[in-house]
C-alpha cells in the first residue's frame, strides 16, 4: 500500500523525531509513504471569520498538489495541519460559491479543485485502514509496563465536524497505546488547551498550563505523555524549563510523539526515534523498562 | 466598573459587524455561562467569554476592543463545543480581534522577539502567532 503524505513545516525541523518515527513505523507495517513533491504552508490556523477567503488559498493549494500527484487522499500527522487542511476542505465543499472564487483566484493552477481530496490523520489510518488488532500482531517489542498518558489537545477532536473521536472523552490514542502493550493512564486534562501559540509572547501562560496538565498526568501514574501536535509538544516538553522556574515543585516528565513508542514497538532502529530532539530525555525510563 | 448603555449603542453597526464576521447570532445567548466554566484561559481574562457575548449584544465596542481577554483566547474551541445554543464563541472573539487587526493594530510585535527566541520557537508557533495576532 502506498499513501500520499503532507508533512508541514515543523516536521522538517523541530519535529523531525515525529516525521522519522512516523515513516519508520509505516514502513514496518508495509506502507510506503510518498511525500508530496511540492507543498506549501497549510495556513497553520483555520480562518474563523466568514469573509476571510484568502487564507483558505494555502490549504487548498496543497490539496491541488495531491491531485497532481494522482492521489485522492492525503495523510497528515501534525494535528494543526490536519485541522487546517480538513476544515478548509470542508468549508469549500459546503460552499460552492467560495470554491469558485478560490479557483478563479488561483487561475494559474492547471488543476481545478472540486473538493475531491480527502484529508486524513495517521491515527485514523492506523485504526480504520490497518486496524489496531492487525497492528498489534506486528508488535515485536511490547511496551510492557510503560504507563502512558495520552494528551489529545484541541485540534484532533474539535470541532466535531472534523474530529475523529469523542470531543470530550477521546480514547483513540489510549486504545493505540494499549494495543502496543502499554498501560494507558486516563487523566482529566487530556483535551485541555496547552496555550498554543501564546508560547511566543506569553510563555508564562504556558508554564501554568504545562504545570497543570503534566502534574495531573503524573499524579495519575503516567511515566510518559504522548502527543500528536508539534506545538503541544513544544509547550509540554521544551517549556518544562520555564514551568520549573515558575513552579519549583514541578516534576519533569518525558513528552513523546505517539509515533515514537509506536516505532519502538514495531522494532524501528533507535536512529529513527531521534530522541536528541526531545527536551526531557525519555531514554532513562525507556531503558528502565527494557525498551531501548 | 460603570457601564453606560444606550439604544444608540445597541443599534450600532459594530454589533452587525461582529455578527457578520463571526457568522453568529449574538441574541441566541441566554447567559448560562458554560463557555466561561470550561474555558482554560479565564484566569488570565479581564472579561470572561459569556461576558464578551453580553458586551457584544450591547454594542460595548470600546470595552471589548480594549480588553485583554480577546488576545488571551487561543481558539481552543472548548466553548464552542459546550454551548447549548450552538453559538461559536471563539468566532465572536476572532471577529473582535479582526476588527482591530484590519485597522493595522497588531498585537504581536514580531520585531521585539530576539534571534534566540526565533530560533528556539518552532515555525508552527511563530506562524500561528503571526496569523492570529498581526494584520
Amino acid at each position: 500500500m502506498k499513501i500520499s503524505y503532507y508533512p508541514g513545516c515543523t516536521l522538517k525541523n523541530h519535529a523531525k523525531n515525529f516525521e522519522d518515527s512516523t515513516i519508520c513505523s509505516l514502513n514496518a507495517l508495509g506502507v510506503e509513504v510518498e511525500e508530496l513533491s511540492r507543498w506549501n504552508c497549510c495556513g497553520t490556523v483555520f480562518s474563523l471569520t466568514t469573509d476571510d477567503l484568502i487564507h483558505h488559498v494555502a490549504p487548498i493549494r496543497n490539496l491541488i498538489r495531491v491531485k497532481e500527484a494522482n492521489y485522492d487522499k492525503v495523510m497528515t500527522v501534525c494535528a494543526m495541519c490536519y485541522n487546517t487542511l480538513k476544515r478548509a476542505n470542508e468549508r469549500i465543499k459546503s460552499d460552492p460559491e467560495s470554491l469558485d472564487i478560490l479557483n478563479n483566484f488561483m487561475d494559474r493552477e492547471e488543476v481545478q479543485y472540486e473538493g475531491d481530496v480527502q484529508v486524513f490523520h495517521l491515527l485514523e489510518f492506523l485504526k480504520d485502514e490497518i486496524g489496531f488488532k492487525n497492528l498489534a500482531k506486528k508488535v515485536v517489542k511490547p511496551l510492557k509496563k510503560l504507563k502512558v498518558a495520552s494528551y489529545y489537545g484541541c485540534l484532533l477532536v474539535r470541532p466535531k465536524e472534523i474530529g475523529f473521536d469523542d470531543m470530550e472523552n477521546p480514547t483513540i490514542l489510549d486504545d493505540l497505546m494499549n494495543e502496543l502493550g502499554a498501560k494507558s493512564v486516563d487523566f482529566p486534562f487530556k483535551t485541555e488547551c496547552c496555550g498554543a501559540y501564546q508560547t511566543v509572547d506569553k510563555p508564562e501562560i504556558i508554564a501554568d498550563r504545562t504545570n497543570q496538565i503534566l502534574t495531573s498526568a503524573r499524579e495519575k501514574g503516567a511515566e510518559i505523555v504522548v502527543v500528536s501536535c508539534p506545538l503541544c509538544a513544544f509547550n509540554l516538553d521544551q517549556r518544562q524549563k520555564k514551568t520549573a522556574e515558575k513552579y519549583p515543585e514541578f516534576k519533569h516528565i518525558p513528552v513523546l510523539y505517539f509515533t515514537q513508542p509506536l516505532a519502538i514497538a514495531l522494532g524501528c532502529p533507535e536512529e529513527s526515534l531521534r530522541f536528541d530532539l526531545n527536551f526531557i530525555d525519555p531514554k532513562p525510563i525507556l531503558k528502565e523498562k527494557g525498551l531501548i | 466598573m460603570r457601564i453606560n448603555l444606550s439604544r444608540k449603542q445597541i443599534r450600532n453597526s459594530f454589533v452587525d459587524k461582529v455578527q457578520e464576521l463571526s457568522g453568529q447570532n449574538l441574541l441566541a445567548c441566554y447567559q448560562c455561562g458554560k463557555c466561561s466554566a470550561g474555558c482554560p484561559a479565564v484566569e488570565d481574562m479581564d472579561i470572561l467569554p459569556n461576558q464578551i457575548i453580553r458586551y457584544a449584544q450591547l454594542g460595548l465596542k470600546k470595552e471589548l476592543l480594549a480588553s485583554k481577554a480577546i488576545w488571551i483566547c487561543a481558539s481552543c474551541l472548548t466553548c464552542n463545543a459546550r454551548c447549548p445554543k450552538g453559538i461559536n464563541i471563539a468566532e465572536v472573539i476572532e471577529a473582535l480581534r479582526q476588527i482591530l487587526l484590519r485597522n493595522r493594530k497588531d498585537h504581536l510585535k514580531v520585531e521585539k522577539l530576539s534571534d534566540k527566541e526565533k530560533e528556539d520557537i518552532p515555525p508552527i508557533a511563530l506562524i500561528c502567532s503571526m496569523r492570529k495576532f498581526t494584520s
